[in-house]
């Protein structure tokens, strides 16, 4: 029998008994709907922390040589902790030997962080900033441009006059209605004039990235960021990915023959990448994919049991169908696939309305939650692909049932 | 070629067992191009819990192509038993079945769904016909299992549904027709695939007598046109319409005659 048919037979079948069969397909359907939304939810939470959270900290294809990690997103034990007290800090004096070693087509700069109150004449109340004090390579690996205003020129940083470029927050805390650039913000004393405002960056979770204030590396600032001599991070960009893990090998011996290490003892410093960032949530995502497939595939262990009770029912009230179908020269494959194809259009049908009501699951927690979605063409391919997988696996036994009933058998049932 | 002529050259009539036997040949031969049909020793035993019950004990029948056989006999003698086995539906546990010079004893289970999809058209008396699919479809299914393609199928299927006057009806459902329509519904799906066999058990076994006269005007017509075909009927008046009549008895062929000869004994007008 063609298959356009044989579908076009199951589908009528289904709808003739549509209440019988939206039962049937409820376990299948319940197990895609299961798995379209938990591998959305899962999807989205990982684009964004990928792009939103981890992309906003760290540039691409880069790492960061820091004393200790930057990005926090796993348990820590107690040795951990007291391993990571015991580390040097970086210093200013590493910057020029980590950079001597690195191939001419990196970038670099060496970046200072911590969080400031600041003060402008324009409001009454100070302000927690997030203050930078960076050398001449920060603003080419972040990719940041200002929206007004400029970045700061060769003199500027080799000088380290009290100059800063601001982000959006800060620009609007500190001069509401009023253009910052030329104007003053007061950090521990020190007056530093705007110089530039910078394009809006976003936020994750709530925090917004705009709250901060970038200075120069020698300007004044720095002294309060970090103490003498010290630096929080050498920030190291590569051209490409393939060359990030040779230029962190570099970097690595740079350090460890700078500490002096011996073989067989660990790095005392870190080389921070995304990934590195990553991989706390990764080992959550990977607990939650799990959870994503064990969940849906129970339902869909019960609804392949359903499927095959209900196939069973349907030969059983259909053998005089089948023993007419038989004398008119269906062979056993014809049966077989007849039945097949019911049970497998049937389950896909399931998939189909589990696709349907996943994804509207998974916008519903995106709209009431702060968990994002993301619509992964991958799972409702995966989730049709089960759905009509589940509908062969459980039509097998009915169908091969039907398949070889006798004929003659098969015409005097009634 | 007509029928008088086809039944002239029979060595009628085939009444002992011994000229029965004769006509239908050693076991293993295989039979002359002009027989449809021919059972050696045809047995079907069912085994019901212990007690054997012998629905066939070796029949010997051969029909020639473009024959018109009515079969008859007391309720059990094994009709439908002997029509079963011809139609392929079911399989004898001993002696040979030959369908056009095939063995069909030795066939596979495809073999056998090919043999009733392409040789046999079966017309049952309770009709056997699809509910939820219109007469159309109905007759459509042999095709499918033919593997014709649709367009042909349907207007193959047409054709056949106005062969027996219901070009109209196509897409009535069996319970929007009457019971004689619903025979003619099962009679055109039997023609559809031109079998060269037409089996009818008790087509009008269902039918009031009006309706029963005016089906057996279709089975006349076929057979006019060269169709063979076998009916098992019950009634006398029904068998007068066939050319030959064999009588089986407790799972045996009691009688195999001429349908002149048969009228003559019941006192039928000829
Ligand atoms: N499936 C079966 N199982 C057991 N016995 C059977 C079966 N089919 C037929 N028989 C027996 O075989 C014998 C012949 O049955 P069959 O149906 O061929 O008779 P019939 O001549 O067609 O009778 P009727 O005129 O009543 O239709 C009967 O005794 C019947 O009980
Ligand atoms: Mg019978």
């Amino acid at each position: 029998m063609p298959f356009v048919e044989a579908i076009r037979l199951a589908l009528q079948q289904i709808w003739v008994q549509k209440l019988k069969s939206f039962f049937t397909l409820l376990g299948v359907m319940i197990g895609v709907t299961f798995l379209i939304a938990v591998v959305s939810i899962v999807g989205g939470m990982s684009r964004y922390m990928t792009d939103q959270v981890v992309g906003k900290i760290m540039a691409v294809n880069s790492f960061e040589l820091r004393h200790r990690p930057n990005i926090n997103l796993g348990e820590m034990t107690e040795e951990r902790w007291r391993e990571l007290r015991r580390r040097p800090r970086i210093k200013e004096s590493d910057i020029q030997p980590v950079t001597d070693a690195l191939p001419p087509d990196v970038r670099w700069a060496a970046v200072g962080n911590d969080n400031l109150s600041a003060q402008s004449r324009y409001v009454a109340k100070p302000r927690q900033v997030n203050a930078f004090t960076v050398t001449d390579g920060y603003f080419d690996v972040k990719k940041m441009a200002p929206v007004s205003g400029r970045l700061f020129s060769p003199q500027e940083y080799e000088r380290g006059m009290p100059v800063i470029v601001i982000g959006q927050d800060v620009a609007n805390y500190f001069f509401p209605a009023l253009d910052p650039v030329g104007r003053e913000l007061v950090v521990r004393g020190i007056p530093y004039t705007v110089v530039g405002v910078m394009e809006k960056q976003g936020s994750a979770f709530g925090i917004s990235f705009d709250k901060f204030i970038v200075a120069p590396h020698k300007s004044p600032i720095n002294r309060y960021v970090n103490a003498h001599n010290v630096i929080d991070a050498i920030m190291i960009q590569t051209a490409s990915r393939e060359g990030l893990l040779s230029t962190m090998e570099t970097v690595r011996q740079v350090m460890r023959a700078r500490h002096h290490l011996r073989p067989s003892q660990k790095d005392d410093f870190e080389l921070e990448t995304s990934d590195s960032a990553l991989e706390f949530w990764n080992k959550i995502k990977s607990y939650l994919v799990f959870a994503g497939v064990a969940l849906p595939a129970i339902g869909l262990v019960v609804g392949a049991i359903v499927i095959m009770n209900i196939m069973l029912v349907a030969v059983a009230e259909r053998t005089r169908e089948i023993g007419i179908r038989k004398s008119l020269g269906a062979r056993r494959r014809d049966i077989m696939s007849q039945f097949l194809v019911e049970s497998a259009t049937l389950s896909t049908v399931g998939a189909a309305l589990g696709v349907a009501t996943g994804f509207a699951f998974a916008k519903l927690i995106a709209a009431v939650t702060p968990l994002p979605a993301a619509v992964e063409l991958w799972s409702v391919l995966v989730g049709i692909g089960i759905g009509a997988g589940v509908g062969i696996v459980a039509g097998v036994y009915p169908a091969s049932r039907a398949s070889r009933l006798d004929p003659i058998t098969a015409l005097r049932a009634e | 070629m007509s029928q008088d002529i086809v039944h002239d050259s029979l060595e009628a009539p085939l009444g002992s067992t011994a000229e029965r036997q004769a006509v239908v040949g050693a076991a293993g031969a295989a039979p002359g191009q002009d027989w449809v049909i021919v059972t050696r020793g045809i047995k079907r035993e069912y085994d019901m819990g212990g007690e054997v019950v012998r629905a066939l004990r070796g029949v010997d029948v051969a029909i020639r192509r473009n024959e018109y056989v009515a079969i008859m006999g007391p309720s059990g003698s094994g009709k439908s038993t002997l029509m079963n086995v011809i139609g392929c539906l079911d399989t004898p546990n001993a002696g040979e079945y030959w369908l056009n010079g095939t063995q069909v004893s030795k066939m596979s289970d495809d073999a056998l769904a090919r043999v009733r999809n392409k040789e046999i058209g079966f017309v049952f008396q309770t009709f056997n016909l699809l509910p939820r699919a219109s007469a159309l479809h109905n007759v459509e299914l042999p095709l499918v299992y033919a593997g014709v393609p649709g367009e042909e199928r349907r207007r193959r299927a047409k054709e056949a549904l106005e062969r027996v006057q219901l070009g109209g009806r196509i897409d009535h459902r069996p319970n929007e027709l009457s019971g004689g329509q619903r025979q003619r519904v099962a009679i055109a799906r039997a023609l559809v695939n031109n079998p060269s066999i037409l089996l009818a058990d008790e087509p009008t076994g269902n039918l009031d007598s009006a309706t029963s006269e005016e089906i057996m005007k279709v089975f006349e017509s076929l057979a006019d046109q060269g169709q063979t075909v076998i009916m098992v009927t019950h009634e006398p008046d029904i068998a007068a319409h066939a050319r030959r009549v064999i009588v089986l008895r407790d799972g045996m062929v009691h009688s195999d005659e001429r349908r002149s000869t048969f009228v003559e004994k019941l006192g039928l007008p000829a």
